[in-house]
């Protein structure tokens, strides 16, 4: 059974943002919401790294737990969506995800936020699959078009690798294998953090 | 002897009983329960047909899972630069 994960190699970003855009432009995410982000830790200084965050689709996902309306649901792939049309816009997920992947369209008086939007993992959501209700409101669903995800698939370094969790790990490991470091995973065991879903082990580091 | 009123007995039992109903020791943490999703049902995406979009790129039997997956983790493959361009 596929699980669909996302998995950044900080030992490749090169903070291009190409997966930031790639984003973007194929969801057409409006002015002030970023679905995916690149982060540098220790900017400047020698040895910097660098990593692209977005929603990583939680085995036991916080947003889902604290949500008082019960929007999030999980996919039998893996992904963890959620129905825009019950979504009250409260920022309780926002608070809850360890990676600040909930984002909201507004800032206005009164605390008003808007419906939150998040990456899809390019799935789209609760609509007909390809339709212009789901494009307007979701995005993209690429998985129903056969494909992965845009950021994913558009990395110039394959850095940020996405898709089935089993079929990534391996890339991954043969990876950290071969080069002897680098085998830790940013982010991975705060996601999926099962021991038996830890991240790889491929080298020292 | 000193004769006590009715009416002062049942008011100092109304007292002390309305009194002693705080002392009760209640759990104060709300005990977690998952929620169940209230949305609309959503589609799979193994149940759209490879023509249903101008995009498709992959090929699989519409509605069987397991073809879908396969034509993704071979497409999952284009993301492994051992095999796109060899060691």
């Amino acid at each position: 059974m596929a699980r669909m994960k996302f998995l950044c190699d900080a030992e490749r970003c090169i903070e291009c943002n190409g997966c930031v855009t790639a984003c973007k432009q194929e969801n057409e995410v409006p002015w002030g919401v970023n679905r995916r982000r690149v982060v540098t830790l220790n900017d400047g200084v020698p040895g910097e790294k660098s990593i692209s965050v977005a929603c990583m689709h939680c085995s036991d996902a916080p947003c889902m737990a604290v949500c008082p309306v019960d929007c999030f649901y999980r996919t039998e792939e893996g992904v963890v969506l959620h129905d825009k049309d019950m979504c009250i816009g409260c920022g309780y997920c926002f608070y809850a995800c360890p990676f600040g992947a909930p984002q909201f369209p507004q800032a206005g008086a009164f605390g008003m936020r808007g419906k939150m939007d998040k990456c899809t993992f390019c799935a789209g959501g609760p609509e007909k699959d390809n339709s212009e209700a789901e494009y307007e409101k979701y995005g993209s669903n690429r998985l129903a078009e056969g494909k992965l995800p845009a950021c994913a698939e558009m990395c110039s370094t394959k850095a940020l690798l996405g898709g089935d969790g089993s079929v990534i790990a391996d890339v991954f490991r043969d990876r950290a294998t071969k080069r002897g470091k680098g085998a830790e995973v940013w982010g991975w065991s705060t996601a999926y953090g099962k021991p038996d879903q830890q991240a790889p082990k491929g080298g020292k580091s | 002897m000193i004769r006590v009123p009715k009416l002062a007995v049942v008011l100092t039992a109304l007292v002390v009983t309305a009194g002693l109903a705080g002392c009760g020791e209640r759990e104060q943490v709300i005990a977690y329960q998952q929620g169940k999703y209230q949305g609309k049902p959503d589609t799979k995406p193994w149940d759209s047909a490879p023509g249903d979009s101008l995009y498709t790129s992959s090929n699989w039997t519409k509605g069987d899972k397991s073809s879908w997956e396969s034509a993704l983790r071979s497409r999952n493959q284009s993301q492994n630069e051992s095999v796109r361009i060899g060691d």
